[in-house]
């Protein structure tokens, strides 16, 4: 058994016999013949099952310790496709501060079909077990949180999972299975939204899914290929055309994420710093909310847009893109306010990160006095 | 531009036939997951990919022009887009479904939308009396395949749409077999249509892709909403396929008709095959139906042998099409729907749809359709003298 960089840095390579190729191939087909009648190769029809597809399964599933892995169209066609494991009736435990599509996908989508969520601080555990009822059937976590950066202790949700006969789902986009695995603390089910780091290159819409148990596995199959969101061969392929320097990647994403975190920690014009210690991702408030939209627009090397986990930094306001859609009166009480900046920090040089907040920084504080 | 040309043209000079930036006539494909925003109050017409790509937003304007429709949703799969469109439904709410509609679409009725508690009435929906009868109080969609799948049967779309409206319900209509150049769903009442673009619109076996074109903006603006939630949306890569699949649809697709028509006159009269089903022959039930609700009778026929020996002779020894899942492409594609497209549904089921054992599916291609004839005839010929030692033993 390899470790993971190694894994990574594998995918694909011989995956095929014919020719010796070191890389994937893309196979576009979308129907597989037939020699004759019950006589398949496996592949029949490539929303059921396209080699290259496959390639990208068989990788994820191995990396995260499961027994099967599914790529799906998006990270919410992933979280579309294992909620729908479900029926009417069924009820979910899911942190409360989570990404904000997640949530409209819950609101506005599974609780339309009977299917009800409870939102809770999934950081203390003792929350979880208040809230299980005998209807509930899954626990979902993201973790760390998206985006205060509250991680989660999953072996001991899992215990409760287990105990109370519930399934175990994790979000592991801001992580990946470079920095936790899921599967292997208790969970049943592991997500991603590959678009992010695993892609890392903000040129691929993808989600992943990995499951633990025969059956589990079995079920996810099955409405995987019956509601067919699923990812394209070329999609795929740049997946894991990304996911060979995701290792190499993540090493710079944290080191800067690390010198960034010291420098807004010793910055004036910043409050709180939300930082678990490893991985990219960072948040932190600005003093001012009327700060806010000058230092974003006196940026000139972060780009301000939506999404993160890719090469090039991101600075996104949660406020207006990716928690519009939850409640303001929510977004206040969970700290996703008006202060509060998501920062996915790049692999660019640290120091010229460091020079460009500071020249935004201290431009939007000057634009503010004037404008007052 | 709309209307101004005939179909056939305004397949190649639409909206986005020229690139504006640069004046590239290719749509660009942009891989972008994510846009810049300059403004944290008003931000740029894209944010992020998934809620709206300038490619993929390329191929829905095309789509919604070419249906005529108020908007087109690109989706990742003909599955992805049915599915979406299904889930405008809530918790409580029936359909009334074709009962012979594809074997993916019954199992996501059948298997996924009941446990989310909504319920269906499978019918025959070329019998009107029994469309009526399945009404329910809580009926809120009829869901229509035409010609249907696999046994071509043809349902009057005008008709059911004007059922639906009567009882304040919603008409999908899945184009697939026929596509917006031999049938307009939209015009003719429906509110939803949907398409598996992996077949005739993209017409080449190398993407999966589905699409919706939606007639009104407020229904446009709940399946926007869905598609966005979900996320099963089509790459940009895809996109740019289907687009360039589209260039050729008119010229592919009228081939590929014409051969089909021939394909079932052979058929017909061989003495080896027992029944054919093609809504392009005078003896369809519904061909007068389909005269004048489409353009044309499609590419795509089914015919069944006289028994199962003669059937897999043949099938072991045709050369040309491939044997496999899917239609609609440049090769001719013969299908197996027990073992393939209607493997979901249960053999008591399929055999009261037609669907038996020795029932072939063929996809007409753009073979020269004489090449295609020699080949049957040439299996058949094997059938027959294997079916004629069978019957002497």
């Amino acid at each position: 058994m390899y470790k993971i960089d190694t894994k990574l840095a594998q995918i694909g390579n011989r995956s095929e016999q014919t020719t010796g190729t070191v890389n994937a191939p893309v196979y576009f087909s979308t129907a597989y013949r037939h020699k004759g009648i019950g006589q398949s190769t496996g592949f029949d029809y490539t929303r059921t099952g396209n080699p290259t597809r496959q390639i990208l399964e068989q990788t994820i599933a191995d990396l995260e310790s499961g027994d099967q892995g599914y790529a799906c169209s998006s990270g919410m066609a992933a979280i579309f496709t294992v909620l729908s494991l479900f029926q009417s009736g069924d009820e979910w435990i899911v942190s409360k501060d989570l990404y904000g599509g997640t949530y409209r996908l819950l609101e506005e989508g599974f609780n339309k079909w009977g299917l009800k969520s409870r939102y809770t601080n999934t950081s203390n555990v003792q929350n979880i077990e208040k809230e299980i009822t005998p209807q509930t059937k899954a626990i979902f976590l993201e973790t760390p949180t998206n985006p205060l950066m509250e991680q989660t202790d999953i072996a001991e949700v899992a215990r409760i999972a287990k105990k109370h006969n519930v399934l175990l789902i994790v979000d592991n986009t801001f992580y990946t299975p470079l920095l936790q695995q899921p599967i292997l603390q208790g969970a049943d089910i592991v997500i991603h939204s590959a678009t992010k780091y695993l892609g890392g290159h903000n040129d691929v819409l993808a989600g992943l899914i990995v499951a633990k148990g025969e059956k589990l596995c079995a079920e996810i199959a099955k409405f995987h290929n019956a509601a067919g969101a699923v990812l394209s061969p070329f999609d795929s392929w740049l997946l894991m055309r990304g996911m060979k320097t995701l290792s190499l990647r993540m090493e710079r994403h944290e080191s800067n994420a690390q010198m960034i975190v010291q420098f807004l920690e010793n910055h004036d014009s910043i409050g709180d710093v939300l930082y678990p210690g490893i991985g990219g991702m960072v948040s932190f408030r600005v003093l001012d909310e009327a700060w806010v939209n000058p230092f974003l627009q006196n940026l000139n090397l972060i780009c301000f847009a939506e999404s993160l986990g890719g090469v090039e930094s991101f600075i996104t306001y949660p406020a207006t893109q990716t928690h519009a859609d939850i409640p303001e009166e929510i977004r206040n009480e969970t700290g996703v306010d008006n202060r509060l900046l998501r920062f996915s920090v790049g692999i660019e040089d640290a120091q010229d990160i460091i020079d460009d907040l500071t020249k935004a920084l201290a431009t939007a504080k000057k634009e503010v006095i004037i404008n007052d | 531009m709309t209307n101004q040309y005939t179909f056939q043209t305004n397949l190649l000079h639409n909206k986005h036939k020229i690139d504006p930036a640069t004046g590239a006539v290719s749509v660009p494909i942009q891989h972008a997951s994510t846009f810049h925003q300059s403004d944290i109050d008003t931000f740029g017409k894209y944010d992020y990919a998934r809620s709206g790509n300038p490619t993929r937003e390329a191929l829905e304007e095309v789509i919604a022009e070419l249906e005529e429709g108020c908007r087109g949703f690109a989706f990742s799969s003909g599955m992805a887009a049915i599915s979406t469109a299904f889930l405008l439904l809530s918790k409580d709410d029936h359909v009334v479904i074709s009962e012979d509609v594809y074997g993916g679409t019954f199992r996501m009725v059948s298997t996924v939308l009941v446990r989310f508690g909504i319920s269906h009435t499978f019918v025959d929906m070329t019998d009107l009396e029994a469309v009526k009868k399945a009404i329910r109080p809580n009926t809120k969609l009829f869901y229509v395949e035409t010609p249907s799948n696999p046994t071509l049967k043809v349902t009057d779309i005008k008709a059911v749409a004007e059922i639906a409206k009567e009882h304040g319900a919603l008409t999908f209509v899945d184009n697939t077999f026929l596509t917006p150049a031999h049938q307009k769903p939209l015009s003719l009442g429906a509110d939803i249509v949907l398409h598996s673009a992996t077949k005739f619109l993209s017409g080449h076996s190398d993407v999966i892709a589905g699409l919706a074109v939606v007639k009104d903006p407020a229904l446009a603006d709940k399946l926007y909403s869905l598609q966005n939630s979900f996320g099963a949306v089509l790459g940009v890569q895809d996109a740019w396929l289907v687009l360039r699949g589209l260039k050729t649809l008119h010229v592919r697709l009228e081939h590929s008709v014409k051969g089909a028509a021939k394909l079932a006159d052979f058929f017909q009269e061989h003495p080896l095959i027992n029944k054919v089903y093609y809504p392009g022959l005078p003896d369809h039930p519904q061909y007068e139906i389909q005269k004048a609700q489409a353009k044309s009778a499609g590419a795509v026929l089914s015919f069944d042998f006289i028994n199962e020996d003669v059937f897999r002779t043949f099938v072991n020894n045709v050369e040309i099409p491939v044997f496999a899942v899917s239609l609609g492409a440049v090769e001719s594609i013969l299908s197996y729907p027990a073992k393939m497209s209607h493997a979901a549904m249960p053999e008591s089921e399929r055999t009261q749809r037609g669907i038996t054992n020795s029932l072939l599916r063929l996809s007409v291609g753009l073979e020269n359709p004489d090449d295609l004839i020699k080949d049957f005839s040439n299996a058949l010929d094997v059938a027959k003298k294997t079916n004629l030692i069978h019957n002497r033993g």
